[in-house]
């Protein structure tokens, strides 16, 4: 059983024919060519195939493809505006956030959900955050650091635009 | 193997597809459901989902609250109506999962899942279930005893009456992880108090049996006692009596039957 479904990703609309049972990252990654959504464990447990519908943050391997039909989802290769990075994606280079780099998809959408939600977090809140992407790298750290950056220079750019 | 998904606009229609397929299987979040799928489970063949609007609907407003049984962890936390219950939905999984995880599914989360349902007994809900033949009402704590063996029937809503004084509603969950991670324990507890003395506790304990359970003996020996340290050491020692905690991967049944009176007690004195 298969169903054709349409959504906007990442600003443009696309069809895509979806199997029974399939989940929105397999459609992603497989169907749609977005391979910057990770598939880590396809549990929902590690966080790396993080990305948002419609704003909010959930784990693609356990959404149903089909359940994206009609709604918007935003993969890390929609943050960048063109060729300029995401202060996000700014934060993390510059912060050594990412070493192997695995878990930086999910950290960032997870992190975008949080600042679209609440740009000036408390650490602790970007722990929060980040509290279902696991990273077997930096020790969260430098990651937690970036978000913190990151969300000092967009309201920075923001205090310029306004002033 | 590809698995046929039925979209319902209504939950009765959604109620009767299950009653007539036994290999179908609802949907709701799905963190639980889409796991099995993706693991190659071949106990169902058919997922039943609905868009019905009711599914996801919150009556928070009054004294009687009233969830769909699709409302998610997300939209608790979202509502300032329901903010005794935010700490309740912070303790299921991280904000990816939350997005997605619903307060039915959480109804039907095997050990050491089910933190909400922990809390939904302790607050003595009521389930709304549908079948094919029509709509009836059931005590949560008659649901989860018979759940392993019960037939499948679509929760449609719960309902539960706001505690009137909202400090007398308690949770605490104990991870082996932070901020978060599945239960070693967790604890739910209702604990109104008339002039310094708790009458009518209500207390369900979470990861201590094969489903959330009533503790009955901690309930008991709170009666008409105040929450001081002498008030509630009758009920700190019943609380190792209780359930049947299992074994596994965070603890041991003999840590969790150790542990449990401890973090009861910080939970009834508001200790870190
Ligand atoms: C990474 C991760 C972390 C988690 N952490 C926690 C945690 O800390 N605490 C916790 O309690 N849980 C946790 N969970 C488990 C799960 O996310 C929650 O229990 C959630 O509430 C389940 O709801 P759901 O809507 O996703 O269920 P689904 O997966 O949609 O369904 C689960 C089961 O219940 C049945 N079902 C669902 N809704 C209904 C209904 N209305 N009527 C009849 N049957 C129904 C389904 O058929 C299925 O068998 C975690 C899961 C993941 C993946
Ligand atoms: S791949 Fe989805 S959470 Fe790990
Ligand atoms: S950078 Fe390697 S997992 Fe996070």
């Amino acid at each position: 059983m298969t169903r054709a479904i349409r959504l906007e990703l990442n600003g443009t609309e696309v069809a895509a024919v979806a199997e029974g049972g399939e989940n929105l990252l397999s459609l992603l990654r497989g169907r749609l060519g977005d391979t910057s959504p990770k598939a880590g464990c396809l549990q929902g447990t590690c966080g790396a195939c993080t990305v948002l519908v419609d704003g909010e943050p959930v784990v693609a391997c356990l959404m149903l493809a089909e359940a994206v039909d009609g709604r918007r989802v935003t993969t890390v290769r929609g943050l960048a505006d063109g060729p300029r990075l995401h202060p996000l994606q700014e934060a993390f280079m510059d912060g050594f956030a990412a070493q192997c780099g695995f878990c930086t998809p999910g950290m960032l959408m997870a992190a975008k959900a949080l600042l679209d939600r609440e740009p000036q977090p408390t650490r602790e809140q970007v722990i929060e955050a980040i509290a279902g992407n696991v990273c077997r790298c930096t020790g969260y750290t430098p990651i937690v650091d970036a978000i913190l950056e990151a969300a000092r220079r967009m309201a920075g750019r923001r205090g310029r635009v306004e002033g | 193997m590809p698995l046929e998904v039925r979209t319902t606009s209504t939950l009765s229609e959604a109620a009767s597809l299950l009653q007539a397929e036994r290999t179908a299987r609802f949907l709701a979040g799905g963190t639980l459901l889409m796991r099995a799928v993706n693991e190659g489970d071949v106990s169902f063949s058919t997922i039943v989902r609905t868009t019905d609007p009711a599914f996801g609907r919150m009556r928070a407003a009054g004294g009687r609250i009233e969830l769909g049984a699709g409302v998610t962890m997300a939209q608790i936390l979202a509502s300032r109506e329901l903010a005794f219950l935010h700490p309740v939905a912070r303790a299921v999984g991280g904000p990816a999962v939350r997005t997605m995880a619903t307060v039915g599914g959480n109804l039907f989360a095997a050990h050491p899942y089910g933190d909400f349902a922990t809390a939904l007994l302790a607050l003595d809900a009521r389930l709304q279930l549908a079948s094919g033949f029509g709509v009836r009402e059931m005590a949560l704590e008659e649901f989860l005893q018979a759940r392993e063996r019960g037939p499948r029937q679509l929760v449609t809503a719960v309902s539960f009456e706001r505690p009137s004084d909202p400090t007398a509603f308690r949770f605490r969950k104990m991870t082996r992880t932070h901020p978060k991670g599945a239960a070693v324990v967790t604890i739910a507890a209702l604990v109104p108090a008339s002039g310094g003395r708790v009458s009518a506790a209500r207390v369900a304990l979470g990861a201590m049996a094969a489903q959330p359970i009533r503790a009955r003996a901690i309930e008991r020996a709170l009666e008409g006692r105040p929450l001081t340290a002498e008030g509630v050491a009758a009920a700190v020692a019943a609380a190792a009596r209780e359930g049947d905690p299992p074994t596994d991967a965070l603890a041991s049944a003999w840590y969790r039957r150790r542990v449990v009176g401890v973090v009861l007690r910080r939970l009834l004195l508001g200790e870190v």
